[in-house]
């Protein structure tokens, strides 16, 4: 293969959708995990439930209810074009949203894990030392917590890196907007340009393995599991 | 002691019961022809008490998938090419190829009148979003990108083009209104011969190579009755009016 044929543009595009993807996870996904691991609200088990949904769902089936919601007939999409953003579908930005709620159970749940193990005694004393909530929050329980935001954001960005049904169905496969690695992947594969597909999916395999090898291997040490 | 024996006896219905049945055909179809292929079975099994199993999907994955080991015994592709190229590296039975159907190219939207008897919005270009079928791998898209190029807007589409991995997802994005028109297959949208929903331009032939859909047994289906048997009756004058009353042409 001529490494100037080689297009790169899925990878980048790639990096920048699990990169953006990453961080309106954490935006979103940080207050989520605080409330459920404090809440005693009987809203506890559905909320939790329909967040861990993208791990027992076939990602077809959020990819065709994007779809669907996000047209021109679906309310999300009269939402979205009320509001002068345009439709999602096809975009980079909806992408960046469905990788937000696909990759949601993989960054919530390790965070509210972290925060449940704290128990209640590190924010009392806080508490009785005058730190307000905010204070708390900040001071006391992400520094605390800080194992399972690392594990959030490694497993949040790989996840993104490596999700194929949802974007193969509101993607649209537009270079450079919506032709992310996996769905170049499939496409040399099917058009039968093995040696492309070799290259890609190699790449993917090796750099999957060493996120994970950071989680469970010598990052483990680093990271530590305890506080 | 009891258990274990209970254990292997239910592995063993397990396993008995995944095995194939005597007389079923395992066909792989094109996305394309998912309609029609459905009534055909089900005719086909009223008719001969043969099964037949039908799995969808895009020519070039059956491909990859029958290069490697996978149990189909007929293959229903979207083109001629891919049965030509499987008789060469001796993945099918020689000579058993025949086009069972012509595909047919239309423009359509699922909002009416939103394409005109003509095809003329092609070159207006009033709109944002037009899905075609990816022209590497589906040959119902490779037939879109010949009529743009003919009619000289290609270029002008082109970046408006969202591409689907295979014909029934071109539809979908369409049919959903989050493309405003693309280039289908007319089986997809005719009932009786005529376009059911929205509104539609039937390409004229001459805008495009036809495309040819052919039938060929597989390696696998060699001496086996059901298939054989199904491959015959796909000529039969009943799935020939199956066939056209879904929009195809024949030979």
């Amino acid at each position: 293969m001529e490494p100037t044929t080689f297009d790169f543009a899925p990878i980048w595009l790639t990096l920048r959708l699990a990169t953006a993807a990453t961080l309106l996870l954490l935006l979103v996904g940080t207050p989520l995990a605080w409330w459920l691991s404090r809440t005693r609200s009987w809203l506890k088990g559905p909320v939790g439930a329909a967040v861990a949904l993208p791990l027992v769902l076939p990602p077809t089936v959020l990819g065709f209810y994007l779809l669907v919601l996000l047209g021109p007939q679906g309310p999300g999409g009269q939402l979205t074009q009320a509001l002068g953003l345009g439709l999602l579908p096809f975009t980079f930005a909806g992408l960046v949203l469905g990788s937000t709620l696909y990759s949601l159970p993989f960054v919530v749940q390790p965070i509210q894990n972290a925060f449940e193990a704290l128990g209640e005694r590190p924010l009392e004393a806080a508490a009785t030392l005058r730190a307000g909530p905010w204070d708390r929050f900040f001071s006391v329980a992400v520094p605390l917590a800080r194992p399972g935001f690392l594990t959030a954001i490694v497993l949040g960005f790989a996840h993104t890196v490596g999700e194929f049904g949802m974007v193969l169905m509101i993607g649209g496969n537009i270079p450079g907007a919506t032709r992310v690695l996996s769905v170049a992947i499939y496409d040399h594969v099917e058009a039968m340009e093995y040696a492309q597909a070799h290259w890609l999916a190699g790449g993917m395999l090796a750099f999957s393995f060493l996120v994970l090898l950071a989680l469970y291997g010598p990052g483990k040490r680093i990271l530590g599991n305890r506080p | 002691m009891r258990s274990l024996k209970l254990y292997c006896a239910a592995l063993l219905a397990a396993l008995s019961a995944t095995t194939a049945m005597a007389d079923e055909v395992q066909v792989a179809v094109a996305a394309n022809f998912t309609k029609p292929a459905e009534r055909i079975a089900a005719e086909f099994n009223k008719d001969t008490g043969h099964k037949a199993a039908i799995s969808l999907g895009a020519t070039g994955k059956f491909y990859a998938q029958i290069r490697n080991g996978a149990p189909f015994e007929v293959l229903l592709a979207a083109d001629d090419e891919t049965p030509q190229k499987m008789g060469k590296e001796g993945l099918t039975v020689p000579g058993s190829e025949f086009t069972y159907a012509i595909g047919k190219l239309v423009l359509w939207s699922a909002k009416p009148g939103v394409v005109d008897g003509q095809g003329e919005v092609l070159k207006k270009g009033a709109f944002q979003r037009f899905a075609l079928a990816n022209p590497k791998l589906a040959p119902y898209g490779l037939a879109g990108e010949e009529v743009m190029k003919k009619l000289g807007v290609f270029d002008a589409i082109q970046p408006k083009l969202v591409l689907g991995e295979n014909i029934s997802q071109t539809w979908q994005f369409v049919a959903t209104g989050n493309a405003e028109l693309g280039f289908v297959a007319l089986s997809q949208v005719a009932k009786d011969g005529k376009v059911a929903e929205g509104s539609a331009w039937i390409v004229p032939q001459n805008l495009y190579s036809p495309i040819r859909q052919d039938a060929v047994l597989l390696a696998r289906g060699k001496g086996k009755a059901a298939a054989e048997q199904f491959l015959k009756y796909l000529k039969s004058d009943k799935a020939v009016a199956i066939i056209r009353s879904y929009g195809y042409e024949l030979p």
